[in-house]
């Protein structure tokens, strides 16, 4: 089902590798989310029953553990015996000399084999010569492996400032709307026919395509609403062939799945049971609904104060602020600039002293400075809503900037 | 009631998550616990105690100050949930060995393998040995990791960790809780689309803050049980620390143990101040204690008669919660106020059902509460109940006087004609004669008012109130809303307030020689500008260091006093920039600029 391209290219350097040939030292695919890679690779190796080792860079996260995880599946990929005994490796120099020891069975004599390191941009985080070493493991081994990285990011990005063995680059195209169709077909279930779930596939492709292509989000989201398409028929209104009722049917139900589900606003647990209770999705709020946060009457009028100190630049706050202030020439300088408005810019940062005394003109009455003051800002930034800026061991002079929009400000004004 | 409800959808939720294993999604619970960050450690605990008598032992809890990456993640993770085993079956199990953490490899593989571990081990015991404590438990329990604060853990540990645990979901059976401060929207700030695509997030919200604080008033100051109340300035400051600087639960009743301490360390008559048993034993103020305590036991109650029927007035004039009513009856004579006025020429608009309910509701709380008193006023109240239901027959004949009014509007008249007849309809409305229910409405309105009259009597009007109430609101703010630099400031300038040394005491203008070093220099910068120039307060320092020598210093050991006083100066001055009043100024040389003006 897969595009047949790329099984074709992956298939030719893996056939490559014939009897007592080495093969490319290693291979670098790369393509966008779900467009197939891992689901390729591990399919072919099983089918042709080529000798691998499958490991996903982000699970072990250490190079140690991603090298004693290889050799640990190596033993038991290799070995007849049951048991693996845990191997210690801390450096690349250890794990060569122990591959070489493990690699060393009849069996892989004349075969290729191959180390398949999923999300492999995690090993540009790891030390700096893991990278390397793993491209030209071949050489370093003196034995017939082959390294696949899988990775969503383009090799240029790879590419560390030393150099290295440029591997053999393989592109995974993304799905077009036809291949998708006829990957999500193919999970139909098996009391129905093909050709009703193939229908059916055809109207969620064409709700959902335009803002969703991931191939894993749409089987969900398929697998979620085919109960809810089949109702008719199982209540008996329509048959297979009544296309038209079943679109009227599932139509409006494939849009609030869209303002709901897919958004994750509400969980697909929650989504089952109001098709099961066939309710309102009006009364379950989803999760955005509950932006309000309840704050007491100085952290508001902090978070004012803060957001009045990050948006507006400091010659104005003697205008604002004051009862008597004079008026602001402007230069030519400010003329310049000032299309382009402050909320666009982002906030800026500002010193402690100035929104305190912003929070002293804006609040009514009189605030005592109360050690309780000064530990709401902390909690403020705690909570996100606040967020230092400048290194934490200034202790004469904390730096500040608000992280909060408009619109939040706006509800907590109120 | 919260913890009940999100440990029943847990429940569910954990059911399901054998089919949630085809869609590989984690079952999530998000908990919006609201801004004070204080109380959410006692949620967190109650909540763990639940999931370990009815779900599963494996419970983990993170902060995000312990895992800056997620391999301290997982070691945390680890030796949490193998403790928790340890300490389910350490009665049984002799032969389990700790292991050390250092040895274990923190992957996810040996996590899963210490899981089957354990779950074969709970199969394969035979019943015959007795395991109450995991009996509620299932086959394989969930394991249960709780994010304590969510806001402040990093993106990129979060994210690795759920993508880890959602590719073994299969053989690691997982649940999430995430505690959040602010609002669910954190989720998708926090994680990107691919990632939360991977979690089943149910979202649940505990009480309000605000709620929690009446709940906890009512158990402690609205109960004639405990002896101690709080004074009407003293529950102010309290209330107004939680509404206006932090809305923490804690720190509301960390200020009602001060008011105790203070209370029964500062006041001599509060050895009296006890429960009504022990006050027998003192028979010269037997009887005044005694009248105190009914007093006590009837104010509350017709507090919350009141509470009721002004609870459902529109605009709350007397206030939407007990406790603000309780503080107004405390301040002074309630009857006397606008907003009472105002509030009972409402309840003389309030209409049937409303009064009826509010009836039912104020029989229950006379009828629930211990003082003898009320008999008289549940016989009353039930009385007036039974008239209402008596106005329901007659409620017919009351209907076609005004609608024999409305008839001659409806009749064609020229202009001076409907004005005649209009005017005559309003001087009839005001002699009109009030129908049955509003004569009973009115009758009830003036027999709470009679009650409140009675009964809701401020407590500084009784005598020997002082053993039960605190009062003293100025103690309690100067400990509870500290303000440091106004106490340093009254240390520097007024050292005979903590030094408590007879010669430091001087007027507020003038500067003592005898005063500590820094005094001096701290009153001597004070005069100053902006900028200060430290040769000047040098001089001006040995000057009054000096005067105290009188005329008899020696010329001749004039310059070894004086490196005396310079080093001493020096140190002053050192302090003072360690204290953040000055700091040394780049604008002028031998210079420091003034970072205080005012009184702090």
């Amino acid at each position: 089902v897969f595009p047949m391209k790329n099984v074709y290219s992956c298939y030719s350097c893996f056939t490559g590798s014939f009897r007592q040939q080495f093969s490319f030292p290693s291979i670098f695919i790369y393509g966008h989310t779900s467009s197939g890679k891992t689901y390729v690779m591990q399919t072919l190796l099983n089918t042709l029953q080529l000798p691998h080792v499958f490991v996903n860079c982000v699970e072990y996260f250490t190079s140690r553990l991603l090298l004693e995880e290889i050799l640990m599946q190596l033993q038991s990929c290799c070995s007849e015996t049951e048991q693996t005994s845990h191997v210690h490796c801390d450096t690349f120099n250890d794990f060569v000399r122990l591959f070489k020891q493990a690699v060393v069975s009849e069996e892989l004599e004349d075969q290729t084999l191959y180390i398949v390191l999923d999300r492999a941009e995690q090993l540009r985080e790891m030390e700096a010569n893991i990278l390397p070493a793993f491209l030209r493991l071949q050489e370093l081994t003196d034995r017939n492996v082959t390294v696949v990285l899988l990775s969503e990011i383009v090799w240029e990005l790879f590419r560390p400032n030393t150099g290295c063995f440029e591997p053999f680059t393989l592109y995974f195209p993304d799905y077009s709307i036809g291949h998708l169709q006829k990957i999500l077909s193919q999970n139909h279930p098996p009391e129905y026919s093909v050709d009703f779930y193939a229908a059916y596939i055809n109207i969620l492709l064409g709700v959902f395509y335009m803002v969703c292509r991931d191939l894993k989000e749409l089987q969900h989201l398929a697998a979620l609403n085919f109960s809810k398409y089949c109702e008719p028929v199982v209540r008996g209104e329509a048959n297979e062939r009544d296309t038209r009722k079943l679109w009227k049917n599932i139509e409006p139900h494939l849009k609030k799945a869209m303002h709901t589900v897919y958004l994750r606003e509400i969980s697909s647990s929650q989504w089952e049971r109001l098709q099961r209770d066939d309710g309102e999705p009006g009364q379950l709020k989803g999760l955005s609904a509950h932006t309000h946060v309840e704050l007491p009457y100085y952290s508001k009028f902090l978070l004012i104060a803060a957001y009045l100190a990050s948006y507006n630049p400091v010659r104005t706050d003697k205008r604002f602020f004051l009862k008597h202030h004079g008026k602001i020439r402007k230069t030519n300088f400010m003329k310049k600039h000032e299309k382009t408005s402050n909320h666009l810019l982002g906030p800026k940062p500002f010193p402690l002293d100035r929104l305190l005394a912003i929070l002293y003109s804006i609040v009514d009455n009189r605030v005592a400075p109360t050690a309780n003051i000064f530990s709401q800002i902390t909690s403020l930034v705690t909570l996100q809503l606040l967020s230092m800026v400048g290194h934490n061991d200034q202790l004469d002079g904390p730096r500040y900037k608000c992280t909060v929009s408009l619109d939040f400000i706006r509800a907590v004004a109120r | 009631s919260f913890l009940r409800r999100s440990h029943s959808e847990f429940q569910e939720k954990t059911t399901e998550w054998t089919c949630r294993m085809k869609s590989k999604e984690i079952p999530t619970a998000a908990l919006v616990l609201g801004v004070n960050v204080t109380d959410h450690d006692l949620t967190f605990r109650s909540l763990s105690e639940v999931l370990q008598n009815n779900i599963t032992p494996y419970i983990a809890f993170l902060e995000a100050k312990d895992c800056p990456g997620v391999k301290k993640l997982m070691q945390k993770l680890m030796g949490q949930l193998m403790n928790c085993y340890v300490d389910v079956d350490s009665s049984e199990d002799e032969d389990y060995v700790q292991v050390s953490h250092n040895r274990i490899r923190c992957s996810m593989t040996s996590l899963i393998n210490w899981y089957e571990s354990v779950t074969k081990k709970t199969d394969s015991e035979t019943p015959s040995k007795k395991r109450t404590s995991s009996s509620r438990h299932w086959q394989s329990p969930p394991v249960v990791v709780v994010f304590k604060d969510m806001e402040s853990f990093s993106t990129k540990v979060l994210q690795d960790f759920i993508v880890i645990s959602s590719q073994h979901i299969h053989e690691l059976p997982l649940v999430l809780i995430f505690g959040i401060a602010t609002s669910p929207m954190i989720i998708h700030s926090l994680l990107p689309h691919s990632v939360s695509s991977l979690l089943c997030i149910e979202l649940f919200q505990s009480l309000s803050c605000k709620d929690h604080l009446s709940t906890i008033i009512d158990k402690l100051l609205l109960r004639a049980s405990f002896p101690f109340k709080l004074g009407e300035k003293v529950l102010q400051v309290l209330i107004n620390i939680f509404l206006y600087h932090d809305f923490s639960v804690q720190n509301f009743v960390k200020g009602f143990q001060l008011c105790i301490v203070e209370h029964f360390c500062s006041q001599p008559v509060s050895v009296l101040c006890c429960q009504l048993v022990d006050a027998k034993k003192r028979e010269t103020t037997q009887k005044l204690l005694e009248d105190l305590h009914v007093y006590h036991e009837n104010y509350l109650s017709v507090l919350r008669c009141l509470h009721v029927f002004t609870s459902f007035l529109p605009k709350y004039p007397l206030g939407k919660q007990i406790r603000e009513l309780h503080c107004a009856c405390l301040e002074n004579q309630v009857w006397e106020t606008e907003e009472y006025e105002s509030s009972l020429q409402l309840a003389r608009m309030l209409n049937k059902s409303d009064l009826v309910t509010m009836l039912q509701q104020c029989v229950e709380i006379f009828v629930s509460s211990s003082g003898k008193e009320f008999d008289n006023t549940v016989e009353k109240l039930k009385e007036f109940l039974t008239q209402f239901q008596k106005l329901e027959a007659e409620a017919f004949q009351e209907q076609d006087v005004s609608v024999s009014s409305q008839k001659e509007l409806q009749k064609k008249t020229d202009l001076y004609h409907l004005q005649k007849t209009l005017l005559e309809l309003k001087e009839s409305r005001r002699y009109k004669k009030l129908t049955k229910f509003e004569m009973l409405r009115f009758d009830v309105v003036d027999y709470i008012d009679s009650l409140v009259r009675n009964y809701l009597v401020p407590a500084n009007h009784k005598t020997l109130h002082e053993i039960a109430y605190f009062n003293t609101a100025s103690v309690l703010r100067e400990h509870l809303n500290a303000a440091p630099r106004i106490a340093l400031h009254t240390a520097l300038n007024n050292p005979y307030r903590y030094l408590k040394n007879q010669e430091l005491k001087s007027d507020e203008g003038s500067i003592s020689n005898k005063a500590p070093d820094i005094c001096i220099v701290y009153k001597l910068h004070l005069e100053c500008g902006r900028l200060i120039n430290l040769v000047d307060w040098l001089e001006a320092f040995s000057t009054v260091v000096m005067a105290a020598e009188g005329p008899n210093a020696d010329a001749a050991s004039s310059d070894q006093v004086d490196d005396i006083i310079h080093a001493r100066f020096i140190r002053a001055v050192s302090e003072l920039e360690l204290l953040g009043f000055i700091k040394p100024s780049k604008q002028k040389t031998d210079h420091v600029a003034r970072l205080t003006w005012g009184g702090c």
